[in-house]
């Protein structure tokens, strides 16, 4: 058994792989969107630096839609605008931009959720100084919430891992896709077991990290 | 140097409109350190919000430094809020950064050169007695610490005014005490214009020149913190004063006063500096045939001059009495007659 594990090794490296791209690849770009849109809820809400109602309110109606969607069906559901984007609905390719419309809200949620943590007399006592509404964003929010703001990015990793394994299903390669084809299709055991391994020792690894790196960022209390 | 002219405020809380500020008008003076009393809900906060536009007044005018801050646009008023710091009750640092970054990030939003912010940050941080403190995190100072860093904060642009919204109400009442000296001489030393909002009688009368007295949305009362210490004229006022000197006399006493003489009066007597030595009583006692009563006493400092309040009874027949009184008003400071005996029991039997 140990030699056919070890025959397929490639196999896992490859699947492997291709979960890192389009781990790294929906991360980096739904972090780009979510974070500004997790800005945009908090500073456009009643009573703070930039209150616009009509944003606020559509803004969260729009996330509100596509959070409520399970991953699963939101792949199929986006597959024309999937198509329309990356000229494919398979592949890597196909899977990253469903995974970023799962993700990027999800991070402006939880970008949400830090924000607020930032004592708003701490943002008004800056504004009391003269500070300009870009300074204090970047200055005091993000700055104030960052230890928070990594927080929510290593949840989110975890949740695209998760996801990255169900689109597998449209054939998106991946520890998923290895899983789906050897572990359910064929009832390979080993396999499977392997790949849960792999699984379990990346979301440790990931959790460990972003707590200990948010610990070193957060000084106070 | 701040002029508020008939300011309104209302705000919406649900579908109530509720009035924080019903037309108020003050006047602080260039290099004056003034102050504004009152119990929470009074609008006292609002008010000082509204020195700095943090809070839009409804309708009145807000001139400060001689610039009306409604007709400036955002930039500009930008530009006006950095002669007004602020100091608040939480001290609002920033906690991600150490103490020497909470100074210099507002002077690094403004573009300083590097050199100059270092000079400038070690200069404040000397004056607020924390230079050994520089590398050291919000989380790690104790209360009065964080309200000097944030002391410093708001001198860090060389403001003019300086606003404290109920800047020493978390600290005890040494660290209270050490603060309001560090106020004082920042006042002396560069001529800073202070106003602060307190509700605690003991901070006005440490560091104040003048004084506001609010109550539901109105200043009732202001003028030099001494006078209304002298004379308050208002209940509100009266009860604030109550705080410094409890001046109260329990009701027991004052019926058995009143069994002295046809006609007994108590005296509320203020004396202001070397009045407080002349032998007033006594002459006045000897002169009249009358009884004098000492019923409460107490001297104490209104920012450095000292303020002698005395509660008196004084009996006899009505002639004599009222010459007396007559006689001592021209010697002291302020008489007042608190009530007549039988009045005052009056109110207590009801």
């Amino acid at each position: 058994m140990i030699q056919r594990l070890l025959d397929l090794t490639p196999l896992f490296t490859q699947s492997l792989y291709e979960t890192i791209i389009m781990v790294v690849f929906s991360l980096v770009i739904s972090t780009i969107i979510g974070v500004p849109l997790g800005v945009l809820l908090v500073i456009t809400r009643p009573n703070h630096i930039k209150p616009n109602k009509w944003l606020f309110y559509s803004l969260n109606t729009i996330i509100n839609i596509v959070r409520s969607l399970p991953f699963i069906i939101l792949i199929v559901a986006i597959i024309p605008f999937t198509e329309m984007i990356v000229g494919s609905a398979i592949g890597i390719r196909g899977a990253i931009v469903p995974l970023i419309v799962y993700t990027a809200p999800y991070i402006a949620r939880l970008t949400e959720t830090a924000l607020l943590e930032v004592d708003f007399g701490v943002i008004e006592a800056y504004l009391a100084m003269g500070a300009s509404r870009m300074q204090i964003v970047f200055r005091v929010l993000i700055r104030e919430a960052r230890s928070g703001i990594l927080l929510c990015l290593t949840i989110a990793l975890i949740s695209l891992i998760g996801a990255t394994a169900m689109a597998g299903a449209v054939g998106a390669g991946g520890l998923g896709d290895l899983a789906l084809r050897y572990g359910y299709q064929q009832w390979d055991l080993p396999v499977m077991m392997v790949t849960v391994v792999i699984l379990i020792f990346m979301v440790q690894l990931i959790q460990s990290l972003g707590n200990w790196a948010a610990k070193k960022l957060k000084k106070n209390t | 140097m701040i002029q508020l002219t008939n300011v309104y405020k209302k705000f919406q809380v649900g579908k109530k409109e509720i009035e924080a500020l019903k037309g108020v008008t003050i006047h602080v003076n260039k290099g004056e350190i003034f102050g504004v009393i009152g119990y929470s809900g009074a609008g006292k906060s609002t008010l000082l919000r509204i020195m700095n536009l943090l809070e839009r007044p409804t309708s009145g005018n807000v001139v400060v430094n001689g610039e009306n801050l409604l007709d400036l646009n955002d930039r500009q008023l930008r530009y006006s809020r950095k002669k007004i710091g602020v100091i608040f009750q939480n001290f609002n640092l920033l906690s991600s950064f150490n103490v020497f970054d909470n100074v210099a990030e507002i002077l690094r939003m403004n573009r300083i050169p590097k050199q100059k912010i270092i000079k400038k940050v070690n200069d404040l941080l000397e004056l607020v007695g924390l230079e050994d403190k520089a590398r050291e995190y919000p989380s790690q100072l104790s209360g009065g610490q964080k309200q000097r860093v944030a002391i410093a904060r708001a001198l860090a642009m060389d403001p003019e005014i300086l606003l404290c919204d109920e800047a020493t109400s978390a600290l005890d009442p040494q660290t209270t005490e050490s603060i309001l000296d560090l106020l004082l001489t920042i006042n002396q030393k560069m001529g800073l214009t202070i106003v602060l909002i307190t509700h605690e009688m003991e901070v006005i009368k440490k560091i104040c020149d003048r004084v506001a007295v609010m109550e539901k949305g109105e200043v009732i009362e202001q003028g030099s913190v001494l006078d209304i210490f002298s004379r308050p004229k208002r209940q509100a006022t009266k009860n604030f004063i109550r705080t410094v000197f409890d001046e109260e006399v329990p009701w027991d006493i004052i019926t058995k006063i009143e069994a002295y003489g046809p006609c007994s009066k108590i005296l509320r007597v203020s004396f202001r500096e070397d009045a407080a030595l002349d032998p007033v009583l006594g002459t006045i006692a000897a002169q009249y045939p009358i009884t004098l009563n000492i019923l409460y006493g107490s001297i104490t400092h209104i920012k450095g001059t000292p303020l002698g309040i005395l509660l008196l009874s004084i009996s006899g027949d009505e002639e004599a009495v009222s010459r007396a009184i007559d006689d001592l008003k021209q010697k002291v400071y302020h008489v007042e007659i608190k009530s007549e005996m039988s009045a005052e029991l009056e109110v207590i039997s009801k």
